[in-house]
């Protein structure tokens, strides 16, 4: 029985990651599935409102899930419709986290008054918006760097609120109960207020009524083509260029020039109209109609966006961040108990969280058309998948345990600092001008982010060198031996990878810049990488450091990795900036702090350690 | 004798002294980075690598002491700590053959980058919509154009760099009838109408628009997306006598010009130019965004490349990631202005651009040699082992 855990560890595993793959039942009577995979054009890219409705929440609150007033709860979707459709009763959903105690008291609110203590509703708001537009016209005169924490984070709400509001005004106007009703007046009266304006633009009596109403309206629809940047309405015939999607507005006013209201603007009223009156069948009719009319036109774009909702829905890199975990404990307890059923168990386990992360990396490159790394979000997700790929064949060899250690640490931390960065936005963003190059982005970016994995992993088999030592009786001669050769040869591995990707970065400068070397800070940076390596090399070399040493310094490439990842990128100067975050600017700081604590304990004379006092006795 | 100079091999070529360096150059390169927010990436590049030790001043004085190695101490220190170990201890094997491939590559890596320091030439080239230019202008450097205006079909100039425009400097050249004599200069100052400021002390100009404009001195910006705008007091001393004394700024675009001794002269004080035998035309210069946002797509230039012996006449297209490469000059795609109307180029000169891709060829050879065999080896002991 013993034996066989390790493969029924492999099959439960195995059979949860593939449950994830299937939709879970829908438990609302609106085909709310089908109104997730609708395709709309925000930021540059047409993505589906379900990655739109999770993307906002995650903006606006942090996390996907919301709370109702009456406990209950809502999925991504099911909210955005509501938003979209009934913002009547959106704005009582708490949504909007504030934790700042000094925007609060702007709005004469308690934590308590929130949701979590945190998040609070348009409705508890909307009487002091004009005082938080001041005090962000306040803020936004001073340069983003220098904003106090309050300037930041009165900023920030005032962009989720507008965010929120633009939602509503999206796809019909949200101050009518019956917008589709409205439509058809417009499209009844928009020949006769033509007909009008003609007259009195000839001098002679007109229909002061019919025309006076039709410019109200399109007044209405002026403001919704400007209150809003989402454009859910694709061209009316076959055109692949992006630009030619319209926001609801633009499309409405279009009815000035061509005398028939855009169908796809009708087909989101009938949508509203279906939704307020609680009539599912209607909704799901339309939204069957409307998808078989953009299947005959936009296929290609229909499957990037259900693949995109089902890569949602199935969360790869959530699954992973669990199975990760559960991999980590079975390796640790490995070390003290059946060394080889809890190892073997935890190996196939990471096996399957990296067969999850490639499958969701990969799925983002075709998404995206891309190499893997494009921005932050993706480089945290690439650096961890290239940290336990390099685990796994160290484990393959080794047999012990550590490289599973190593891999469900390093798999684990990658995924949370890559869930905290994708909080900022959609990370499937689109690739600014200067780094428009997928050649460079899939040599030089590529292999820049496989050295810092490695150099990680150098560090983190280090720490499991000096945990193992210093606290446990385990690290025995071989076992350390091992650590040390692991440690030199991920070393080796990281100064190629770093060596060869900060000088292609060079090669790319040289191309698109006309200068081989800048100094710019995240070339310092990617420098001090190598030069760090090369310090762990030849002081190996030269005798200058013996096995401990050899792991000290690994620790501290760990900073010195943080540092050109995250830490250049906090100065705010510097062409490759991607943007300031100062949340994470003090985990950057602990993290240093915590490891230079580890390095000093290592330095403890060898009679305290438990490992080497054993071996001394 | 023999052991001090065995002990002086033996320093350079340790692998002690390796290290030491390296860690001192990971210190000089963060510190430069943490820098470059007040200093900005050029007064970092001169403070802190492109000098042999870096300056501070004693707090309270303008007294430079050095505080630590600069970029071209520890550079040449570790280029000759490589080139004194490889050659002390040379021998060739196939075991060390990859290592001592990745030095050589470093060695090409340092030298190239040295010549760069001293050979790089970067200037830029800004062109309006239709507007044709046979020169670049400096980033940093300025200069004092006193140009001959008289005939109609060409100029005859004098430029003066603005290295030699020191406070109190004397310039006589053949071709002027008049001395120049420089009574003050400014790295960097702003321009107002005198009107403006009406406490304003006397100005020293007597002549041009000078007298009507008041300059006051501002400290020199590092920052990358300003440049300093130099200012400065001249005065054209002629045989009979002074001309008058005029005021001269790359702020003030027009030329000033006056008579003198029957011909017409010009006199400004520009961004230093550098002058080609070819000329480019904008034709168009377009910035596409992504559809419904304002995030950069792409920026490109359409420019008509004509030489004076009209053996080119083209179009070339220069965009992100793709610039021209004409005459041992790169142009680059580097902003726009002037709302989209205007392009920016980089143009840029550096002999050596071809070293750092040998370098980088070499050490990725040496280094796969060198990892690949280790790998080997390994997995030979560790099969041999199991």
């Amino acid at each position: 029985m013993k034996k066989h855990i390790p493969l029924i560890v492999l099959l439960v595993g195995g059979a949860w990651l593939v449950s994830t793959l299937f939709p879970r039942k829908q438990v609302s009577e609106f085909d709310l599935a089908g109104f997730g995979r609708i395709p709309v054009l925000v930021n540059g890219r047409i993505k589906p409102m379900d990655t739109v409705a999770r993307g906002t929440l995650l903006q606006l609150q942090g996390r996907q899930r919301v709370t109702l007033p009456d406990k209950g709860q809502l999925s991504p979707i099911a909210w955005l419709a509501t938003v979209y459709f009934e913002s009547g009763l959106s704005d009582d959903y708490r949504t909007l986290e504030i934790s700042h105690p000094d925007v609060l008291a702007l709005f004469n609110l308690k934590p308590t008054d929130g949701d979590g203590k945190k998040r609070f509703s348009f409705n508890q708001l909307k009487a002091e918006l004009p005082e938080l537009q001041r005090q962000s016209t306040l803020a936004q005169q001073i340069e983003t760097q220098q904003r106090s924490p309050f300037q930041r984070a009165v900023v920030q709400l005032h962009l989720n609120v507008a965010r929120y509001q633009e939602l509503k005004h999206s796809l019909v106007m949200p101050d009518t109960e019956d917008f589709l009703g409205e439509l058809l007046r417009f499209q009844a009266i928009v020949p006769m207020g033509i007909e009008a304006l003609r007259a009195k633009q000839r001098g002679e009596d007109y229909a002061e009524d019919v025309f006076g109403a039709m410019i109200a309206m399109g007044q209405r629809y002026d403001a919704m083509a400007t209150g809003s940047t989402l454009r859910p309405i694709p061209p009316v015939g076959e055109n692949g260029d992006p630009n030619s999607w319209l926001t609801t507005g633009q499309a409405l006013l279009e009815t000035f020039s061509n005398g028939s209201i855009n169908t796809t603007a009708l087909a989101y009223a009938g949508l509203a109209h279906a939704w307020r009156n609680n009539q599912p069948e209607q909704f799901n009719k339309i939204i069957d109609l409307y998808r078989a009319e953009l299947h005959k036109r936009y296929a290609d774009i229909l499957k990037k966006t259900d693949t995109e909702v089902r890569f949602n829905a199935a969360q790869p890199f959530y699954t992973s961040m669990e199975l990760y975990v559960v991999a980590f404990l079975l390796a640790i307890f490995s070390w003290l108990k059946w060394p080889h059923v809890l190892g073997r168990s935890a190996f196939w386990l990471i096996v399957l969280a990296f067969v999850a992360t490639t499958a969701g990396i990969v799925t983002r490159m075709w998404l995206e058309g891309r190499p893997p790394v494009t921005n932050l979000y993706s480089s945290a997700l690439f650096v961890g998948w290239g940290a336990v790929l390099l685990c796994l064949i160290l484990e393959s060899i080794y047999k012990n345990g550590i490289g599973s250690v190593a891999a469900g640490a390093v798999g684990f931390c990658t995924l949370l600092i890559a869930h905290h960065l994708s909080l900022s936005g959609d990370t499937l963003e689109m690739m600014r001008a200067v780094l428009d190059s997928n050649f460079w982005l899939a040599t030089h970016v590529v292999v820049v982010a496989t050295g810092y994995a490695a150099t990680f992993l150098a560090g983190f088999l280090a720490l499991i060198y000096i945990g193992r030592g210093l606290f446990t009786t385990t690290l025995d001669k071989a076992t350390a031996d091992s650590l040390a050769r692991m440690v030199y040869g991920i070393v080796c591995f990281a100064t190629l990878f770093s060596l060869v990707g900060t000088v292609l970065g060079g090669i790319w400068a040289d191309q698109s810049w006309g200068r081989f070397w800048g100094w710019d800070p995240k070339e310092n940076g990617a420098l001090i990488i190598v030069l760090w390596n090369a310090i762990i090399l030849h002081a190996r070399w030269g005798g200058l450091v013996k096995q401990r040493g050899l792991m000290c310094l690994a620790v501290f490439g760990n900073i010195v990795t943080s540092w050109s990842w995250f830490g250049t990128n906090m100065l705010g100067v510097g062409l490759h900036s991607y943007g300031f975050m100062e949340a994470a600017f003090w985990w950057l700081l602990a993290f240093v702090i915590s490891q230079l604590a580890i390095i000093a304990v290592a330095n403890l004379p060898l009679e305290k350690w438990r490992s080497f006092r054993t071996v001394g006795n | 004798m023999r052991e001090y100079w065995k002990a002086f091999v033996d320093f350079f070529v340790s692998l002690r002294l390796t290290v030491a360096l390296l860690a001192l150059s990971i210190v000089l390169i963060f510190w430069a980075t943490l820098a470059q927010v007040q200093l900005g990436v050029w007064g970092v590049q001169a403070k802190f690598f492109q000098t042999f030790f870096v300056l501070a001043k004693i707090p309270g004085t303008q007294i430079p002491v050095p505080v630590f190695p600069g970029g071209y101490f520890i550079g040449g220190l570790l280029l000759i700590n490589l080139v004194a170990a490889h050659i002390n201890r040379f021998k060739f094997t196939w075991r060390k053959a990859g290592i001592q491939l990745t030095h050589i590559g470093l060695i090409i890596l340092l030298i190239g980058e040295l010549l760069t320091g001293l050979w790089q030439e970067e200037y830029q080239m800004r062109l309006d919509e239709g507007e044709t230019k046979n020169y670049s202008e400096s980033y940093r450097d300025n200069e004092l154009a006193i140009i001959d205006t008289t005939k109609a079909n060409y100029d005859d100039v004098v430029a003066i760099p603005d290295s030699r425009l020191d406070r109190g400097a004397e310039i006589q050249y053949p071709k002027l009838p008049f001395r120049v004599v420089v009574r003050d200069y400014y790295p960097n100052a702003a321009l107002q109408m005198r009107s403006q400021v009406p406490n304003a002390p006397e100005s020293l100009a007597t002549a041009g628009i000078g007298p009507r404009i008041a300059t006051t001195p501002l400290p020199l910006t590092y920052k990358q997306n300003e440049r300093n705008l130099a200012a400065a007091y001249v005065e054209l001393i002629g045989p009979e006598g002074t001309l008058g004394t005029w005021l001269v700024s790359t702020q003030l675009l027009m030329p000033q010009s006056f008579e003198y001794a029957g011909r017409t002269w010009a006199l400004s004080l520009r961004f230093a130019r550098n002058y080609k035998p070819f000329s480019l035309k904008l034709i168009d210069f377009s910035h596409d965004v992504y559809a419904g946002t304002d995030i950069p797509k792409n920026f490109s230039s359409r420019i008509k490349l004509t030489t004076v012996d009209g053996q080119d006449d083209r179009e070339v297209l220069i965009y992100m990631n793709n610039p021209l490469r004409y005459a041992g000059l790169t142009f680059y795609q580097a902003g726009f202005d002037n709302d989209d109307r205007t392009t920016v180029l980089q143009v840029v000169h550096n002999p050596s651009w071809v070293l750092p891709y040998i370098s980088c060829g070499l050490m990725s050879i040496g280094l796969l040699l060198q990892f690949g065999l280790s790998l080997v080896g390994f997995n030979r002991k560790h099969r041999a082992a199991a």
